[in-house]
């Protein structure tokens, strides 16, 4: 009843006739998918380039250099409207990177802080950071961005009745108002002093550990650290004569003139950004400081370990591990989140070249597909050198 | 060494100092120096704040009136609400056909309720009328056109009517695209699972604003002469391309989570691919993963406020029109702490039942 | 009674007192008038069934549980809420857990040698020769660069057991320790206790093991409820047991 063919005297089971083998099937399958998937991008492309002719809308990336004509409100680069449109895309991602950068510190630092406030043993501590996490991450991120920019900084007085917070700083509804820094000659070596000092800290490191496997006696690197950190350029700062100096905000007439101004688009952005993606920081701290099973505390604190040194020495690395991946995931919502600029009026990328440069030049195509790629790239990116620092920080086992 | 007139010795009560209301103080609060210190100051805080924040929104409000002439005092102007209550509800749509969404609501509470007791027995049927039946239904609804109903053009749809339309039909959408694309991504054929892994990285990379944009913008351009999307499909359409993506990396945690013995049996069986995965992989797979369903849904509730970017009037942006009212001044402050409110509720409600769900299915499923 | 700094005069033999303990959890009176003296170089084994107390009584003893009534001595320092106090006594007393609790990130040698150095400020060439020595005491010296994860249950606990001897405790306490081991790992556990055991170390022991018992133990005690029901040497135990309760759970225990 077997179907059994001689092959050179080896007894083989016969093939099944093409329609039944898995083999062919799959193959079949996969080129139909194939087909397909062609056939419909083709046709689309197809579409475009008819509706495209139909409209007058012209293809290819020349645009770009044609100038732009309009002028954004917050640029870290030199820009005016005679700019081209490829600028704007420069002033637009910078602007992203900024607000995105600013805002994935600011978040982890309050994040880290809430989460373990969530542990902690006061209750209204502990009651304050819940309510902050269940409240933040429940209300829409734009939401938030509209409260922060119309409820609060649109409130603000106008120039002439700023706000002082504190000497020379300023906050009215143009903005916040801080001193600019104008760097002066000499200023560089105090530059220079900040390098020497992180490459003074990470030698300082290394020579800590070697005393503390040598003699068993730690030192205090951290208070260090920071000593160097601060003090060195600090001190080139005075020998070279102290230069630098601040053009500060003066009253005029109408409003305030001079020091650098941050506008309430930013910093609306950037605490609506903060705030909400902390409130979710706080929940992966929390989960991975949880995560780390009591038995390991238990053990470090019966050999006599402090409660300090069991923190840092035994519960924060291996709750990183289990905090860095979702950790991260929670960087790349932030810095996706960070596009709702253009409900603000922030001129973030998606704001500035998805929004005015494509109303103008209406090449829809190659300006989303560009904003894509730059946050398709980013993620990806990220993805890859998580999936790296995993692999490196597995926990080896059997 | 041992007393063979032993008895067991009476369990007594705790010292008065460590237990009730004393103890837990004493635990909690005063524990140590810089605990006592911390509570004395965070408490004089909240109360002075706290107090401060109930006499605006309560004691100091304005509840009753028509319009800004009734908010006088300092406190908050609810009357503002109140007024704009059915703008938020319903948006644009007419006022003799209010009913019809009504009903709506009527039906999606009726078929959500249910679902937090802990003794009804229909919970799964009510489930899958949910996700099937419910949005024909609405649609009919809300649309019209036949049945004798009016026929109500989409870009009347607006508020709190407008978001729930978005959300659910982003959902129920993006399931049955979001399962077929985890399948994929697990099949053995490389191209297959090639294009899967794409079209989810592609989505899950990009913010969905661009989505939006691409799906209002560039969406007109794909289609064929003479065919056009209105506003709100186009929408649609990019929120169920973006969710997708996301739900199947949900329901592919869910198949990961089966153990190997339930594919091998089902194949032992004698039963293929197809019917393998629709009765015994999915409906497993797919109870284990509804707490990480209902997050997706929370998550896209809230991310409905982005159409507003492309000019649909969602519940946010009836809240922004209503504050930039002429009509109305200084108001903003009311408008977004209630809209605010409105989205936390519905949140908070569906993530604690996401995490009884969780804990329920946590002990149910024994290895 | 006895102030906090006491001087050897007062207790000099005794490693541990254990004077009216009384713990509750919230509402529920889990210790009840624990009195228990064991002296130095002694080996007491505590066995009951679960939920008797056993584990919480000497989890007392080196702060991992307060205790809310009574006194508990040890090596002369008094047990209070004093974290300097807390800190002496756990330099002397060392405990193996039930699921061994290695540092999973660190490997086997650098789980031996963290807590000489960062405790006692041993230098770390130091800290490693004895940490090695103590790794051929259990027999598993080759282990010493593989992680935790890569190792079985029953070396896991040895080098468990090593690492506690590395901070040269005077008192070692076992909480279960071979209750989450295969059958076939209990034995290489056992054997390394035994040994222990036979270099004159303080042992206080919670096991169900009785061929341990009968081995190695100086003084056998029973709990139940939370309380001592019965303590007696080792042979009179099992072949005398005083009490209903103990013949109960000796006929449990020794069924099989």
């Amino acid at each position: 009843m077997a179907d059994q063919q001689n092959t050179g005297g080896v007894t083989m089971p016969s093939k099944p006739p093409p329609w039944n083998d898995p083999v062919v099937r799959s193959i079949v399958f996969q080129i139909v998918a194939l087909i397909l998937l062609a056939w419909f991008f083709w046709t689309i492309f197809q579409n475009t380039l008819t509706n495209m002719e139909t409209r007058g809308i012209s293809t290819g990336f020349a645009f770009l250099n044609r100038e732009a004509g309009f002028g954004i409100l917050m640029s870290l680069i030199e820009y005016d409207e005679s700019h081209t449109y490829g600028r704007t895309f420069v002033v637009g991602l910078l602007n992203t990177i900024l607000v995105s950068v600013l805002g994935i510190i600011i978040a982890t630092i309050l994040g880290f802080v809430m989460g373990v406030a969530r542990l902690s043993d006061n209750w209204i501590v502990a009651r304050l950071a819940s309510i902050y996490v269940e409240t933040l991450r429940n209300i829409p991120l734009l939401l938030q961005l509209f409260f922060w920019y119309t409820a609060v900084l649109q409130a603000l007085p106008g120039p002439r009745s700023s706000l002082k917070l504190s000497e020379n700083i300023y906050l009215n509804n143009r903005g916040l108002n801080i001193p600019k820094p104008i760097f002066q000659d000499g200023f560089e070596f105090v530059w220079i002093a900040l390098l020497v000092a992180i490459a003074g800290i990470f030698v300082l490191l290394r020579w800590a550990t070697k005393r503390l496997d040598e003699t068993g006696h730690t030192f205090p690197v951290f208070w260090t650290s920071v000593g160097l950190f601060i003090g060195l350029p600090l001190l080139v700062f005075l020998i070279m004569g102290l230069p630098l100096n601040f053009e500060v905000a003066r009253a005029t007439r109408f409003s305030l003139s001079g020091g650098a101004n941050l506008i309430p688009e930013f910093i609306a952005l950037l605490i609506g950004l903060s705030t909400y993606t902390a409130a979710f920081i706080a929940e992966i701290v929390r989960a991975g400081i949880l995560a780390v099973s009591h038995g390991q505390t238990e053990a470090a604190r019966s050999l006599g370990l402090r409660h300090g040194q069991t923190l840092q020495l035994i519960v924060i690395p291996q709750a990183m591990r289990v905090i860095i991946p979702p950790l991260t995931s929670q960087y790349l919502n932030l810095t996706k989140n960070s596009s709702l600029a253009a409900a603000i009026a922030y001129p973030d990328l998606v704001s500035v070249f998805a929004g005015t440069t494509l109303n103008q030049a209406g090449q829809a195509l190659e300006i989303i597909g560009m904003v894509m790629a730059v946050y398709l790239s980013l993620s990806l990116g990220i993805s890859f050198l998580m999936n790296l620092y995993n692999k490196k920080m597995a926990l080896v086992e059997r | 060494m041992t007393d063979s007139n032993w008895q067991p010795a009476p369990s007594l009560p705790p010292p008065a100092a460590t237990v009730g209301w004393i103890g837990w103080v004493r635990a909690n609060l005063i524990s140590s120096f810089s605990n006592s210190v911390l509570t004395v100051v965070l408490g004089v805080a909240i109360i002075y704040y706290g107090w401060q924040i109930l006499d605006w929104a309560l004691f100091s409000a304005d509840f009753a009136g028509v319009d800004q002439k009734d908010c006088e005092s300092s406190g908050a102007c609810w009357v503002f609400i109140r007024s704009r209550l059915d703008f938020f509800i319903y948006g644009f749509y007419p006022n003799a056909e209010i009913w019809r969404i009504n009903v709506m609501f009527g039906l999606l509470a009726v078929l959500i309720i249910p679902h937090f007791f802990e003794g009804f027995k229909h919970k799964k049927l009510f489930g899958w009328l949910l996700i099937t039946a419910f949005p024909v239904v609405s649609g009919i609804l809300l649309l019209g056109g036949i049945l004798g109903l009016e026929p109500v053009e989409t870009d009347k749809w607006g508020g709190l009517a407008l978001t729930l339309v978005l959300a659910f039909v982003g959902i129920v959408a993006a399931l049955p695209l979001g399962i077929l694309l985890a399948l994929g991504r697990r099949s053995d054929m490389p191209i297959i699972r090639g294009i899967c892994v794409c079209f989810i990285e592609l989505w899950r990379g990009v913010p969905l604003i661009s989505v939006l944009f691409m799906a209002s913008v560039m969406l007109p351009l794909f289609l064929p002469e003479g065919v056009n999307f209105n506003k709100l499909l186009r929408a649609l359409i990019g929120i169920t391309m973006f969710q997708s993506a996301y739900m199947a990396e949900v329901v592919r945690g869910g198949l990961q989570a089966i153990p190997k013995g339930q594919y091998e049996a089902a194949a032992a069986l004698g039963l293929g691919y197809w019917k393998s995965m629709r009765l015994i992989i999915l409906p497993q797979a797919l109870k284990l993963v509804i707490p990480g369903i209902v997050n997706t849904f929370i998550g896209l509730f809230k991310d409905t406020t982005l159409v507003l970017i492309i000019g649909l009037f969602e519940v946010l942006q009836t809240m922004n029109t209503s504050i930039t009212d002429p009509a109305w001044s200084n108001v903003a402050v009311e408008g977004y702490v209630f809209a605010g409110a409105v989205f936390w509720v519905f949140c908070y409600a569906m993530s604690k039942y996401s995490q009884a769900l969780e804990r329920k299915l946590h002990t149910g499923h024994k290895r | 009674m006895s102030d906090a700094s006491t001087t050897e005069s007062n207790s000099n033999d005794l490693a541990i007192q254990m004077i009216d303990v009384n713990k509750w959890y919230g509402e529920f009176h889990v210790l009840k008038n624990i009195d228990l003296n064991v002296s130095r170089g002694e080996r007491i084994v505590i066995c009951g069934p679960s939920g008797s107390g056993k584990s919480t009584t000497i989890r007392c003893i080196n702060r991992l549980e307060e205790h809310q009534r009574g006194q508990i001595i040890v090596d002369g320092t008094e047990l209070t809420n004093d974290l300097k106090n807390i800190e002496i006594i756990r330099r002397e007393v060392g405990m193996v857990f039930q699921h061994f609790n290695l540092f999973p990130h660190l490997t086997v040698l650098e789980n031996l040698v963290l807590a000489p150095m960062r405790v006692r400020n041993i230098p770390r060439a130091e800290a490693e020769k004895t940490g090695m020595e103590y790794l051929e005491r259990v027999k598993i010296p080759e282990q010493a660069q593989k992680f935790p994860g890569q190792l079985s249950g029953g070396q896991q606990q040895r080098v468990a057991i090593a690492r506690s001897l590395c901070m040269n405790p005077r008192i070692m306490l076992f909480d279960e320790p071979t209750s989450a081991l295969d059958p076939e790992m209990i034995k290489e556990v056992l054997d390394t206790m035994i040994e222990l055991a036979e270099t004159g170390m303080t042992m206080l022991c919670v096991t169900h093991e009785m061929g341990f018992a009968k081995t190695v133990a100086d003084r056998v005690i029973f709990m139940d409820g939370g309380e001592i029901v019965e303590e007696n040497e080792p042979n009179e135990f099992f072949d005398n047991p005083q009490h209903e309760r103990t013949r109960l759970f000796l006929s449990q225990i020794l069924a099989h």
